[in-house]
């Protein structure tokens, strides 16, 4: 996030995009309830009619995978209006003349034809957010997880550049960051390009700083991404796979590939707290310890670094994640001698600019936000004020594109996925508590739909993709539009996974998790 | 900023405008009981426990909801006050079931802490007591409606931090109580299960289900803690009795959420001791995982890791680090690929 969490209270107005935030984030879902208490205005982009769309001043059904039309659409309103900030345009950005050109063809009526939302709405939508004192956008995987989902990122960044919408108190883009230390793993460089601090492996600079502090020479080629290693994993180029605390059988698109990339590999490793799917295929499995046994630090969505403290002993024989490390290291011959994750933290700030002032002592029960540069330094509350990391904030014309696989006759509903409030990926299921609550996945399938298949409320039924089947119980909700099927990825029992496509991002390779077509049927 | 200075119990104390004297005598140490008084709240004045004489003002205000003026000259300890706060508390004893000894909250409860305090027995006005069904229809709150005393600071923690306004008052005087509207139970009404009602509550009204029978406040120790389920970031307490966490309570000082907190951080931690949890080491032998000895395991990894890079270089080994590790971890793995594998084949699910 560029912005800080605290201020979503204040907001004046929100553009909530692809982000069913009470679900997925409710903590942060509250304080957009209270900025609406507050006053806020809320914009919100989704094809499901999610909680906050029903609280919003405007809700705009987007067809899926349709959003760059719809950012495109709605900053041609802006400019034909001249409700663009021509100072900040000026002093703080790059390339406007080229979006202008692109966006003259993104008329509102060309753009309510590709996305389905009604003119009026995307000159509402322009209005509201073009001539607000400050806004703030907010988006998660529902931009991402698409194809296309860095075109997506850039296109709210040109909206945002283009009103001036950044880098001010409640005023920026902020992407909400799913797992609890997803920021963390990426800062830390769990990265096939970055060392931690997002310093490039292919810098000759930043290799020769991390050779020196580690004392070996390092290679200067980018490494695997997820899906390249599935790849390489079929092809044998891969031969082993260590696998930290994720449980890739369950979570990433396209199941059975994965599944069977697992299986080709020579030796699997996997460390984790349970015997998840992915470590049932294991040749070694490592008990690891859960966040209650261990001391360490997450880095939330809004970069706030905080304490992680140890409460009680690992259960049984599990052993902190740190130690497993260590321990395998040392055996093959590095020594990693730390003792503690305090002394480790020491060397990350060591060697990462932007956690150069973090100690645990000082982290203490507020934490700081990074970046931290120095050891009196208070953290930093919002990003890019004054200036960008590039210096000039660059505008890039997007042109709009179509999902890899759309439905067509065999496969005629569009499969979205995504969270329900009730539980976290996979690992919420193993809570009693939350199991009894939210026991099974319940797939969402609109009335007019259900109707003319013959499906019943709860009813148990069949989903196929040109990848695979899976059975779930069905609930029948107009949040759902037409010709869309929403699951979440919860469920064992449930591996919606099995059904998403593999195709993923050219950048970032994140899969389309957010669209595949799928077809339905009753059990026989 | 302008400050005003005023005279409470003597003592010249002074405050920035626009505080209540309920603030200005905490900013200085100064004890007053409240019930239904939260710093995350908006002032209700319900309660009127925290009751106070202002000279110049006929009645005893409400300090919670009084603000501050210059030269203001407050008592809040004399017989006059204290004799009002007890006659409320000798009405709400008085219709209280008075199973301290079993109930969840004791020890943490502040009806009794202030009943003790001004010695309220609950005899004086002694009548009618409630005889309710207890709300138990759902596997996180435990509501028993007998022992609200009204103060309201669930409806308004559900409405002001939750923003779902499930909560309300029903019915009237003697018979009324506070639960979600028509006064269904829980698992009939819209709530979502923050918890956040619970969290509030000053008495044994609102319990969390799970806790129940775990322990007693003062043989818990809380221990801060970083929520592991999704980026919000979120801080709350793990309670700890005899070396085993049985359950969460909100940490009021959070940076991100306050009291605030959602389902799974609340009432998910029962996953520390889910039967699914990995206790030993596994090893593949003819095809299934049995149990091993970590030196065992350690060293077989290490040997077919070290062989298959001899044998195949370093870039045919590949890490998947994790999201849900802490960031010492994650750096560890990337070191770990990194400089003794040697290879930048290390990614996460950076994109689920
Ligand atoms: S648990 Fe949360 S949503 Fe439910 S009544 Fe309490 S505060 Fe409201
Ligand atoms: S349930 Fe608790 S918080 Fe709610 S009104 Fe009753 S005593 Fe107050
Ligand atoms: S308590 Fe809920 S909102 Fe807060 S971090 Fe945990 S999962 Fe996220
Ligand atoms: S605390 Fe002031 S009236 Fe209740």
């Amino acid at each position: 996030m560029t912005n800080s969490i605290n201020e979503i209270p204040n907001s004046k107005v929100m553009f909530v995009i692809g982000c069913n935030a009470t679900e997925a984030h409710p903590i942060i879902g509250t304080k957009m309830m209270q900025a609406l208490a507050n006053g806020a205005k809320l914009i919100v982009a989704d094809p499901r009619s999610i909680e906050l769309a029903e609280c919003s001043d405007l809700w705009m059904r987007l067809r899926p995978g349709t959003d760059i039309a719809l950012i495109n659409g709605i900053m041609n309103i802006i400019l034909a209006n001249g409700w663009e900030d021509r100072a900040f345009i000026e002093e703080r950005t790059e390339d406007f003349e080229k979006l202008r050109e692109n966006l003259q063809k993104y008329t509102p009526d060309v753009v309510s034809k590709i996305t389905g939302v009604p003119v009026e709405q995307l000159e509402e939508a322009a209005r509201i957010y073009a001539t607000a004192e400050s806004a703030q956008i907010f988006y998660t995987l529902g931009i991402t997880e698409h194809v296309y989902g860095t075109d997506n990122v850039m296109s709210l960044a040109n909206l945002a550049l283009l009103t001036g919408n950044l880098g001010k108190e409640c005023s920026g883009v902020n992407p909400l960051r799913g797992q609890n230390n997803v920021q963390g793993a990426c800062d830390m460089g769990a990265l096939p390009e970055v060392y931690p601090g997002y310093q490039k492996v292919a810098n000759a600079e930043a290799q020769a700083k991390f050779e020196a502090a580690w004392g070996v020479p390092l290679d200067p080629t980018p490494g695997f991404m997820i899906p390249d290693m599935f790849e390489a994993a079929h092809s044998k180029d891969l031969r082993a796979l260590y696998v930290l605390g994720e449980d890739p059988v369950m979570t990433d698109a396209d199941a059975n590939h994965v599944r069977k990339g697992l299986k080709a590999l020579d030796f699997l490793v996997v460390q984790d707290i349970f015997l998840s799917e992915t470590a049932k295929l294991a040749d070694v499995v490592f008990p690891g310890a859960s966040f209650a046994e261990k001391t360490g630090t997450f880095s939330n969505t809004e970069r706030r670094v905080q304490m992680v403290n140890k409460a009680i002993e690992p259960i049984g024989n599990a052993k902190a994640d740190w130690q497993i490390l260590c321990e395998l290291a040392t055996a093959m011959g590095y020594p990693f001698e730390y003792q503690s994750p305090e002394e480790i933290m020491q060397e990350v700030a060591k060697l990462t600019p932007q956690y150069a002032g973090i100690t645990h002592a000082r982290l203490g029960t507020q934490g700081l936000q990074w970046p931290v540069p120095n050891a009196e330094h208070p953290g930093t509350k919002f990003l890019h004020e004054g200036n960008f990391n590039r210096g000039k904030g660059l505008f890039v014309a997007i042109d709009n594109q179509i999902p890899d696989e759309l439905p067509d006759e065999m496969y005629p509903f569009l499969l979205s996925t995504g969270r329900k409030l009730s539980h976290y990926n996979v690992f919420t299921q193993h809570s009693e508590a939350l199991e009894t609550y939210a026991p099974e996945e319940l797939a969402e399938v609109n009335p007019l739909d259900a109707k003319r298949l013959g499906f019943e409320e709860g009813e148990r039924i069949k989903v196929t993709s040109r990848r695979g089947e899976v059975e779930t119980k069905i609930r029948i909700t107009p949040r759902v539009p037409l010709g869309l099927i929403y699951m979440t990825f919860h469920y064992t029992e449930t591996p919606t996974n099995v059904l998403t496509n593999g195709a993923f991002d050219k950048v970032t390779k994140t899969y389309e998790y957010k669209v595949c077509g799928v077809q339905l049927s009753k059990l026989s | 900023m302008e400050w005003y200075n005023l005279t409470i119990d003597g003592c010249e104390v002074r405050v920035p405008k626009g505080t209540t004297v309920l603030e200005a005598c905490r900013m200085n140490d100064i004890q007053i009981p409240t019930l239904c008084q939260d710093k995350e709240l908006t002032p209700s004045g319900a309660c009127r426990l925290c009751v106070v004489e202002i000279e110049g003002m006929r009645n005893l205000p409400p300090s919670c909801v009084t603000q501050v003026a210059q030269g203001m000259v407050v008592q809040t300890q004399n017989t006059k006050v204290r004799a009002a706060r007890k006659v409320i508390l000798e009405l709400l004893v008085a219709n209280h079931p008075l199973d301290c000894m079993t109930c969840q909250k004791m020890g943490n409860c502040s009806l009794a802490e202030y009943a003790y305090e001004y010695g309220a027995t609950g005899e004086i006005y002694k009548g009618e007591k409630r005889d309710l069904p207890i709300d138990s229809g759902n596997p996180f709150i435990l509501r028993d409606p007998n022992k609200c005393i009204s103060c309201g600071k669930c409806i308004k923690a559900c409405t002001e931090i939750q923003g779902r306004s499930i909560l309300d008052f029903s019915f009237r005087g003697f018979d009324t109580q506070v639960g979600p509207a028509f006064n269904l139970p829980y698992n009939e009404s819209d709530c979502v299960f923050c918890g956040s009602c619970v969290s509030v509550c000053p008495v044994g009204a609102l319990t969390e289900k799970k806790m129940v029978g775990m322990g007693r406040s003062w043989e818990v120790s809380k221990v801060q803690t970083t929520c592991p389920f999704c980026g919000t970031g979120c801080n709350f307490d793990l309670n700890v009795k005899d070396g085993k966490v049985i359950g969460v309570t909100s940490n009021p000082d959070s940076p991100v959420n306050g009291k605030a907190l959602c389902v799974k951080g609340r009432f998910g931690m029962d996953m520390i001791y889910s039967p699914t949890r990995l206790t030993t080491p596994l090893i593949r032998k003819d095809g299934v995982l049995v149990p091993a000895e970590w030196d065992e395991a350690i060293a077989l990894v290490a040997a077919k890791f070290g062989q298959i890079k001899k044998e195949s270089g370093p870039n045919a080994i590949a890490a998947l680090s994790s999201a849900h590790c802490t960031n010492e971890e994650n750096y560890l793995m990337q070191k770990f690929m990194r400089a003794v594998i040697g290879t930048n084949n290390v990614d996460h699910c950076a994109r689920t």
